[in-house]
């Protein structure tokens, strides 16, 4: 049993804290009273609260609904993107996971695309413009359409689902070696490209959302896996090899619209 | 023929090969075909080589016969050059870009399942292609020979040169190399193309682990066997 009996602990942090995008950063070495039944995002609050006390700038970190469904939270613990128990949101992450004395190494998702705004805090609107590049979809909206007027194979809706299931952290991002965002494009892909209803701009999504990709300075993918092992939402990295068939397709189909367009 | 604004319109902007090429993912497509390529040959100059154990006038009569037609020699030859040459620029070009992509590094990063050999590509790659320009200069030109260079004496000339301990060494370092570089790159090349299920993932893994193993091994046998006086002048 640990130093109070209650199940408490004390924990060396080293945060990276930086002011501003401009500021060059660095660590800080906190020491915070912690206990088991605690979320990991609590205990961050209670430094702040001891921060704010002090008179110091409290730590920003992201979060909203701590319930590991909205992607807002997440940055890397010991090296591990979310932390250590891997495939949840840093917001599911509890302090029992954890014991009294242990030291932990707090940083922000560290990618070119991803500018630091502040302490922990990203910009991850490179992942907002992806999803820009991939435009619309030719489905009509209104009123609930009849439930069987398009019929999905029970494969595919299971394949779709399962890709659908990333809520965008950027935790793929961060773990990767190459700084990739490979995992977050091709599950989006996927989840449209599978389905019937994204069939009729399937081709030119993958090409407008990959080259989005690339523009936004992210790295490319060796598959190497170290993003699905973190990914919250369990996504496979099979959705990759789907993307890269899906951009190869693509390319070798692909008519200049300006010229059709054109009409001459 | 005239041109039409339609021409016109088609001709602006970048080609889609060039748009392709610019693209981290047809990058990639790139290194796989021309990793195709490049197995391929491997595996086929492995083969080739194994007539060492089958007599020395054998592998000396295969390589007059792959000098009888100039025409296809340097057909084959050039294919492997623009094969190489995309693969190791593709492969060198998202190496700096990817460093670029992660201007500031991790204190620390763990690594939960990326393997060895997937972490060391461009370090194999770099080593191959080093392998590969002394490689030419020792047995195909002659001039980083150890030992006395006879042309088209294929056998005699591996075994002067295996007499010798540095070429033995470069020569199993670089191999050592191949094998990781295709532990992963046959495995890896699969996925780039978009040849992925996850009911065949293992099993790819696993043969890409296995040819890997071989070729290095195969390769490696031919200066053991060499020094061991398994095959001698
Ligand atoms: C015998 C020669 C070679 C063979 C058979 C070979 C084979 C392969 C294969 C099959 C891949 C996987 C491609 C993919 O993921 O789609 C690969 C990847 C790679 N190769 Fe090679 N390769 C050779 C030489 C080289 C050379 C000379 C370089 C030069 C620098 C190089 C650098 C790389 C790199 C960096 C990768 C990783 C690409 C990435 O995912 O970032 N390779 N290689
Ligand atoms: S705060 Fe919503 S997923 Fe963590």
């Amino acid at each position: 049993m640990s130093a109070n009996g209650h199940g408490g602990m004390k924990l060396t942090l080293d945060i990276w804290r930086q002011k501003n995008a401009s500021d060059p950063g660095r660590f800080v070495r906190y020491q915070v009273a912690a206990n088991e039944h605690m979320s990991f995002l609590e205990m961050l609050d209670v430094l702040n609260q001891d921060l704010i006390t002090k008179g110091e700038e409290p730590l920003a970190f992201d979060s909203d609904c701590r319930e590991g469904i909205c992607g807002m939270c997440g940055f890397v613990i010991n090296g591990s993107p979310h932390g250590p128990t891997h495939g949840a949101t840093v917001c599911q992450l509890h302090m029992r996971f954890f014991k009294d004395g242990d030291s932990l190494t707090l940083e922000p998702w560290r990618a070119k695309a991803f500018p630091i705004l502040k302490d922990l805090v990203v910009n991850r609107a490179a992942l907002d413009r992806i999803i820009q590049a991939g435009g619309y979809i030719s489905t009509r909206t209104g009123s609930a359409p009849e439930a069987n007027s398009i019929l999905v194979p029970k494969e595919s809706s299971d394949i779709a689902m399962e890709a659908a299931a990333c809520i965008g952290c950027g935790a793929c991002v961060a773990a990767c070696p190459n700084a990739s965002a490979h995992l977050f494009t091709s599950a989006k892909i996927t989840h449209l490209g599978v389905l019937p209803q994204g069939q009729p701009e399937r081709y030119t999504r993958v090409l407008d959302m990959m080259n989005q990709t690339t523009a936004e300075g992210f790295g490319h993918c060796t598959l190497m896996g170290e993003c699905e092992a973190v990914c919250p939402g369990h996504v496979s990295l099979e959705v990759i090899p789907r993307m890269n068939a899906d951009f190869f397709k693509g390319s070798l189909k692909k008519r200049d619209p300006k010229a059709v367009a054109g009409g001459a | 023929m005239s041109v039409t604004t339609k021409d016109a319109v088609i001709a602006s902007g970048p080609s889609r090969l060039s748009l392709f090429w610019m693209s981290t993912v047809g990058k990639k497509v790139l290194m796989a075909l021309s990793g195709i390529i490049l197995f391929a040959y491997v595996v086929a100059h492995m083969l080739g080589n194994m007539q060492l154990y089958l007599g020395i006038e054998l592998i000396n009569g295969y390589a007059r016969l792959l000098h009888l037609n100039q025409g296809f020699l340097w057909s084959a030859r050039i294919v492997l050059l623009v094969a190489v040459g995309v693969h190791a620029i593709a492969g060198i070009e998202l190496w700096i870009n990817k460093r670029e992509a992660r201007p500031i590094p991790y204190r620390s990063k763990e690594n939960i399942q990326a393997t060895t050999a997937s972490r060391t590509m461009i370090l194999t790659g770099v080593i191959i292609a080093a392998f590969i320009v002394y490689h030419v200069l020792d047995l195909t030109v002659g001039v980083a020979h150890a030992g006395p260079y006879v042309h088209l004496e294929a056998a005699g000339n591996l075994i002067t040169g295996f007499s010798h301990p540095l070429p033995v060494v470069l020569y199993i370092v670089a191999m050592i190399a191949l094998g990781f570089h295709l532990w992963h790159g046959v495995y890896s090349m699969f996925g780039s193309l978009g040849l992925s299920h996850p009911r065949y993932t293992v099993g790819v893994k696993r043969l890409a682990a296995l040819a890997a193993t071989l070729i290095a091994l195969g390769n490696i046998s031919f200066p053991v066997a060499v020094l061991t006086g398994l095959v001698h002048g």
